[in-house]
């Protein structure tokens, strides 16, 4: 990465930080209800995957998403105020924390159910294939959904069609309470798509230098047609995996030695300080950042809820032409 | 100027809790992330986590109390002298989630006001967007509003098969973002020969034939229809939708919504319904009822040539996700067919097959044709039956079906599915809310019966409606 690129990625880091640690502020505060499944620690990995990608590709994810959504480039203010349910949210207050979708910034969501977003984005894939497109689908998913039976169908579905889909494999140890260790008998995942000839590689995925060099690999090798790539990225989630998980399948020292020895938005910030970048400018993309997130926040708070009449619209999109009696 | 810890909510039910401990003492550092305090919830112990940083400046409740109640301030933080993280402070800014915010030009400043502006325009754009796409498609015009049963000229009979294959085929022709997909819909031709032909005249990548893999082909499809395109999915036969319930329900009918309007799924499922013939009971089992409970989705289910091509050809254009339920009985049957290029049938309209004043007698799918039947040996008797082809189960044309019983006063439901929550208690239930007043006598259903399908010839028989059960059903209601 160019000292530019990592500037950027390093705000994008501490942008999802700084926006996370806030969204579980206003959870505290009662003002987010429901799931709020924060994406502290593994900031890298959508970071360094987004530096990789050309407009028209496309990204899709699960239920952990904010952090996919700030990097493709969709407004905090608007993620936010989805996350307090109100009218300036990207679905109106209607999708919430796991629901919002931009197809102007190419993300397709934001799906609730395990392993669902795998075969969506083996469709959007599709659609690149449809269109001959060059375009390029990032399908992230966890290690817990990679044990879903549809992510296999999907793996067949695009080696035989040789469909542009980057599968990334956020492996960050733990399925809600469940250690990778128990519930996979492959321990190396990205030999999970071995059998239909998915290429894989395991990644460092708290070092975004190295989850930038690998994307490049995959992308370049779905735009060159050659069908999917398994990604495989080695992450960790400082939080529980909902607000309300206690945590207590891991130890303290384990979450501890994770922030301080593999952090990576503090390994980013010391490979800017030895490439000669200031503490001053450093200091001023931290400041900027707060500043965005504050602001996202206030936004959240003052934004109306949605209008009641909203209840009843988005069910289908009306089509009179089809409808008339 | 201090920060304010509060008590957080840690739960989406969490209303208070207890402070079991604290971790850092007046004082001390505390940096984000760390571990300040412990607090019991009604499910789990919790550590709490600063999210500001600075120097504890006073613990407002001791550890060990209970009841403290969620957002009460807990402890006071110096916020170490940096202006934004100031703007932090919790409780000074902050709407209670409940009360409405106050209007937006009332407190907003005015590049948030014009912020606003901009996201409204987006908002539009979408959806001229939405509205342009379908212009592209050519599936914006006016030929589908024509009146439903108007006279359409010519007709020849052609069989229900040949009827679903022209209406893909006309709709492939004039729109290039549709295609096939299923388990043997290419080479072979079609398991049941609907898409005889497609893979000649649309080639590979308009007729695709997918590996038995319902779930995962399903979900691509769904996929694809969220950027735009619009696929035509066959199940070999509904039984193996329900491989892939998931994704037609959970993320081709709710997108739209979730999305607040921004990503619809313009896409058709289809393929045989219910019974065939001695295939037993994992092979024999109609789907109405379990899709037409689903807002988001819109189900229709032929009976005629005419219903096939004319349903199959709207499901097609409509930007939703439409459930078409054939029936392989049906498939070799004929049935005289518009030959008009532009005929269509619109979604959501009944069909009176054959009109009458003693009794309404409302089937879908086969089930027409069994009540068609009925209605012939009824007529012999002198009892005369208005029957009506609902055509689409999702939405109902209840007003058809409450103009037919206001004049009948009378109403029998004929269908293959299972009696309990079918869509015959549909019907009915929007009889009774609709003309209560006008009913002679209890609505009858005539359904399949609440078993598993038999194989032996004779118990299969049986499991489904029969003509003398119609026979009767009819004279219950008539007081014959």
């Amino acid at each position: 990465m160019t000292r530019d690129q990592l500037l950027q990625a390093y705000h994008d880091m501490l942008l999802i930080r700084r926006f996370e640690e806030k969204a579980g502020q206003l959870y505290g505060m009662g003002l987010i209800g429901g799931f709020c499944h924060l994406y502290i620690g593994q900031e890298a990995v959508v970071v360094g995957m987004q530096a990789c990608l050309e407009p028209g590709d496309e990204v899709i994810t699960s239920y952990r998403d904010h952090g996919h959504m700030l990097a493709t480039g969709m407004e905090a203010r608007g993620v936010m105020a989805e996350l307090t349910g109100r009218s300036g949210g990207y679905s109106h207050g209607k999708g919430g924390s796991m629901h919002m979708f931009s197809r102007e910034k190419g993300f397709y969501g934001g799906h609730g159910i395990v392993g669902a977003q795998v075969s969506l984005g083996t469709g959007l894939a599709f659609s690149n294939w449809y269109r001959e497109s060059r375009n390029v689908s990032l399908t992230y998913f966890g290690e817990g959904a990679s044990n879903q039976g549809q992510v296999y169908e999907s793996f067949n579905l695009a080696a035989l069609m040789k469909l542009p889909v980057v599968y990334i494999i956020e492996n960050n140890k733990y399925g809600m309470g469940t250690s990778v260790e128990r519930a996979s008998a492959s321990h190396d995942l990205s030999k999970n798509g071995a059998a239909w000839g998915i290429p894989g590689e395991q990644v460092n995925g708290m070092d975004v230098t190295a989850v930038k060099e690998a994307g490049e690999r995959a992308v370049a090798h779905c735009r060159e047609g050659k069908g999917p790539y398994l990604l495989e990225m080695k992450t960790y989630r400082y939080r529980g995996h909902s607000m309300s998980d206690p945590a207590k399948y891991r130890t303290r020292e384990e979450v501890q030695k994770m922030r301080e020895q593999s952090d990576p938005i503090e390994t980013a910030r010391k490979m800017l300080l030895e490439q000669d970048v200031s503490e001053a400018e450093l200091k001023k993309i931290d400041d900027e950042v707060k500043s965005v997130v504050q602001e996202a926040a206030d936004f959240a708070q003052k934004s109306p809820e949605p209008e009641e009449s909203e209840l009843w619209t988005d069910v289908l999109v009306e089509s009179p032409a089809v409808e008339a009696r | 100027m201090g920060v304010q810890i509060l008590m957080p909510a840690l739960s989406p039910t969490m209303t208070e809790g207890k402070l079991s401990r604290w971790l850092k003492k007046e004082g001390d550092e505390v940096k984000s992330g760390d571990v300040i305090a412990e607090i019991e919830t009604d499910k789990a112990t919790m550590e709490v986590e600063a999210v500001d940083e600075g120097k504890l400046t006073k613990i407002l409740v001791p550890e060990g109390t209970e009841g403290v109640s969620v957002n009460s301030p807990i402890a006071e933080l110096d916020g170490g002298g940096e202006a934004v993280s100031q703007g932090a402070a919790p409780g000074q800014d902050t709407a209670a989630p409940q009360q409405p915010a106050p209007p937006a030009a009332a407190s907003h400043t005015v590049g948030e006001v014009a912020k606003q502006a901009e996201d409204n325009a987006a908002v539009a754009e979408r959806g001229a967007r939405r509205g342009e796409g379908a212009a592209q498609g050519g599936r914006a015009s006016g030929e589908a509003a024509a009146a439903p049963e108007k006279d359409w000229g010519p007709t020849k009979p052609i069989t229900v098969r040949e009827a679903l294959r022209d209406a893909m085929a006309l709709e492939m022709r004039r729109d290039k973002d549709v295609f096939l997909m299923g388990e043997e819909v290419a080479q072979y031709q079609g398991a049941y020969k609907i898409s005889q032909g497609l893979l000649d005249e649309f080639g590979p990548r308009r007729v695709i034939d997918t590996p038995i893999t319902e779930h995962g082909f399903t979900g691509m499809a769904v996929g694809a229809a969220m950027t735009g395109l619009r696929p035509i999915v066959e199940f070999m036969t509904f039984n193996f939708s329900m491989q892939a319930i998931d994704q037609i329900i959970n993320s081709a009918a709710k997108t739209l919504y979730m999305s607040g309007g921004q990503l619809g799924c313009p896409i058709v499922f289809r393929g045989p319904n219910g019974a065939a013939a001695r295939v037993a009971a994992q092979h024999s089992q109609c789907y109405a009822s379990w899709y037409a409970h689903v807002p988001g989705l819109k189900v229709v289910a032929p009976w005629s040539s005419a219903d096939a091509k004319g349903l199959l050809r709207a499901a097609i254009r409509d930007p939703n996700p439409v459930i078409v339920l054939e029936n392989e009985i049906l498939y070799g049957h004929s049935f005289e067919c518009p030959t008009s290029e532009d005929f269509i049938v619109p979604i959501g309209k009944a069909k009176v097959e054959r009109p009458g004043k003693d009794v309404t007698i409302v089937a879908y799918s086969i089930a027409v044709t069994w009540a068609m039947q009925a209605a012939e040996a009824l007529a012999k008797d002198g009892i005369e039956a208005e029957v009506i082809n609902l055509r689409s189960i999702r939405p109902l044309d209840a007003e058809t079906i409450a103009a037919s019983v206001k004049k009948t006063n009378r109403l029998v439901t004929v269908e293959e599915g299972w009696p309990y929550a079918n869509i015959g208690t549909e019907v009915a239930m929007q009889v009774i809310e609709a003309a209560f007043d006008w009913l002679d006598a209890p609505p009858v259903r005539v359904c399949g019966k609440d078993v598993p399908m038999p194989y032996a010839a004779n118990l299969e028989k049986l499991a489904l409606p029969t003509q003398p059960e119609i026979i009767e059903a009819v004279k219950r209601v008539t007081y014959k």
